[in-house]
């Protein structure tokens, strides 16, 4: 079982003719991804990694009922092809694209205000369900199906808790990186929902990092709302503040914003907090036999 | 990306946002013809570089003559300005603005920012003028107030009119106070501002609402659309190192640690310094090699990290998606073969073409220390440290 996106998934590829997004398509497709169409303006009517390409996701949908996207296109275009997925009807949109200015996503967020919808990303590597279906760029062979939900704000480090999960027989159920953006399309309480709901599903790995105050929230609704246990790593101890580290949103610009607070802000919220990166994969292990 | 307060001002004036007459003037130019020209009693004479705290660190001076502008001129041109946001080093000051000074009455806070809770731009703003927003709302929150503009309809008449009446902007000052904000809010959405800060916004002869102090940022990844704010970039202003390393498309930050990093990814680039950290070693830099990178990329990313003479060991950690494992280790082969690396290397390669990746490096003969996991790769270098200063 996975949560947003399963072996029905019908995904089609926004910007499939690019040379990433080529590579990509393929390579989801060669795990069992179902990727149905591709949509690049002017270049309807081609086939391309054998799959119709239409010139509209409108096109596409109608014609192949993909509710699943992906978006591919260059950070300038990103915002208009994420709100042309949602006009379209598609229930999952995944945007790669590092580099979307804040304001388009900001426009973007009260453009799907009220509509059901989710949004992964900007500047994500996507979301995957192993074995069934991966819209993004993460290396697939490296997830196994299993029972743990994954959700970071950055691919790599998502990379680093997998393949320690994996080291110790542990699968993922579903992995989604919602991206280093402070303005940022799905925040970690939609996934964490998500997960809370997936009957596949049986413990999840929170990875956070400074700046922002998403993971706290996360925790905050999760007391409330969850009965499965959370495993919580936050990046950017040795970070000074007021530095922008590498991702848009990794910012300290006050005291709460520091990995620290954060860790002791969700330890005292439940939360099982992992202070080295290199323990991840052993605390969930721990926290799933307790 | 910053720009200078003389650039703000001068924007401001193209968004009718009332400032001062002011002009700015370069090592070259005459500050005293330019406060004659402007007319007036009292100058100020501002340093212009991008840190903030100018006015604690003597970069703000008042001039009570003609003569007195130019020589205070004089002496701030040409030297390094400390203030707290500089570092002991200080910032170099090229150019100064010379403004008419003010009879200020009053002063308030403005501003702009992305807000990350709300998702939203956020009108900031508060009575108490002049000081740093972040204390008055350390002292007091109920001091700063907060209006959130959805962006359907913009910022809207009532919103400002709540605000100015909540700071005690009322009377003959609330109409000009709507004015400034909604003109503020035109340029920071217009410009794709990331802050925008009048402070402060003073109250000065005849009633008049003015912007004697502006500071904005704006959004790199929205420059393509605006060649006119670009053009205000000063690299000067900016680490020569960081400039040099984004133009190699590698994301580099100086530290002050001995333990050079080199990663993929700004997570795991800050996780592995983190674990650097609790294994009792200093990060030197953090980098971020992102994604695709040639070994041409890796070559550079060693040379720039070696460029730091703190650098006692490197760690290169590296975890393939979209990169490939054995593009990197053809990099470190490059780097450690042209570059007469001193320092111990410690290895840790994982995700795409992993095994390809350890055979070239295998097959190099170079001498490198190996590393399975993070922490065991964090381990072997704080441990490589206490080898070589043994």
């Amino acid at each position: 079982m996975s949560a947003f996106v399963g072996k029905d998934s019908k995904v089609v590829i926004q910007g499939i003719t690019g040379q990433h997004a080529t590579f990509h398509a393929e390579e989801s497709m060669g795990m069992g991804t179902q990727v149905v169409a591709g949509v690049t303006p002017g270049k309807g009517g081609i086939e391309h990694v054998g799959v119709p390409v239409f010139d509209t996701v409108h096109e596409a949908v109608e014609a192949t009922g993909a509710d699943v996207s992906g978006v591919f296109v260059p950070p300038p275009f990103a915002a208009d092809a994420i709100m042309e997925a949602v006009d379209a009807g598609v229930k999952v949109v995944v945007t790669i694209a590092d580099g979307v200015p804040v304001q388009d996503m900001v426009r973007v967020k009260r453009y799907v205000q009220g509509r059901d919808v989710i949004i992964i990303g900007p500047n994500t590597a996507g979301i995957i369900a192993p074995g069934e279906c991966k819209v993004g760029i993460m290396p697939s062979h490296i997830y196994r199906p299993g029972p743990v939900g994954v959700v970071s704000r950055s691919g790599t480090l998502n990379y680093e808790a997998v393949e320690q999960m994996n080291e110790l027989g542990l699968g993922q159920s579903t992995s989604v990186s919602i991206g280093g953006d402070p303005v940022n399309g799905c925040d970690f309480i939609t996934i964490l929902e998500g997960y809370e709901a997936d009957p596949g599903t049986e413990a999840v790995v929170m990875i956070g990092e400074i700046g922002g105050a998403q993971e706290v929230d996360a925790a905050l609704w999760a007391r409330e709302h969850m009965s499965k246990p959370i495993v919580a790593f936050i990046a950017g101890v040795s970070a000074p503040p007021g530095r922008r580290m590498g991702h848009a949103g990794a910012i300290i610009s006050g005291e709460a914003d520091t990995a620290l607070a954060k860790m002791e802000r969700l330890e005292s919220l439940g939360v099982h907090v992992v202070r080295n990166a290199g323990d991840i994969g052993a605390t969930v292990q721990r926290v799933l036999k307790g | 990306m910053n720009i200078h307060e003389y650039q703000t001002k001068e924007l401001f004036r193209h968004y009718d946002i009332p400032v001062p007459e002011g002009r700015v003037v370069h090592a070259d130019a005459a500050a005293a013809a330019v406060a004659e020209e402007m007319n007036g009693e009292r100058w100020v004479i501002k340093a212009q570089i991008h840190a903030g705290g100018r006015g604690k660190g003597g970069g703000v001076k008042i001039a009570e003559s003609v003569e007195q502008a130019q020589e205070l001129a004089d002496e701030l041109i040409g030297m390094r300005l400390v203030t707290p946001q500089t570092g002991p080093e200080g910032r170099l000051v090229q150019r100064v603005l010379v403004e008419q000074a003010q009879e200020i009455r009053q002063e308030y806070y403005l501003g702009l920012v992305i807000d990350r809770n709300s998702q939203r731009i956020t009108l900031i703003a508060s009575a108490s003028g002049g000081m740093e927003i972040e204390e008055v709302a350390r002292r007091d929150p109920n001091a700063v107030v907060r209006e959130a503009v959805d962006p359907a309809v913009g910022l809207l008449d009532f919103q400002c009119r709540k605000v100015a009446s909540r700071i005690g902007l009322t009377g003959k000052l609330m109409p000009q106070a709507v004015k400034i904000m909604k003109r503020l809010y035109r340029c920071f959405r217009d410009k794709d501002a990331l802050l925008a800060e009048v402070n402060p916004l003073a109250v000065v002869a005849d009633d008049r609402l003015m912007a004697l102090d502006a500071k904005m940022s704006f959004d790199s990844n929205a420059l393509f659309r605006h060649p006119d704010i670009t053009d205000l970039r000063d690299f000067d202003e900016e680490d020569a190192k960081e400039v040099e390393a984004s133009g190699h498309g590698l994301n580099y930050i100086a530290l002050d640690g001995d333990v050079g990093c080199i990663v993929n990814g700004a997570g795991l680039a800050m996780a592995t310094m983190d674990v650097i950290t609790l294994c009792g070693g200093r990060p030197a830099n953090f980098l971020d090699v992102g994604g695709g990178a040639s070994p041409e990329k890796i070559a550079n990313a060693f040379r720039i990290v070696l460029e730091d003479p703190n650098v006692k060991v490197i760690l290169l950690n590296i975890f393939a998606g979209i990169n490939r494992c054995d593009w990197v280790a053809e990099g470190i082969v490059q780097a450690i073969r042209d570059q007469h690396i001193e320092v111990p290397v410690v290895v840790r390669l994982a995700g795409t073409n992993v095994e390809e990746g350890r055979r070239i490096l295998e097959g190099s003969g170079l001498d490198y220390i190996k590393a399975e996991r993070l922490d065991d790769a964090a381990q072997k270098a704080v441990a490589a440290i206490g080898e070589v200063s043994a």
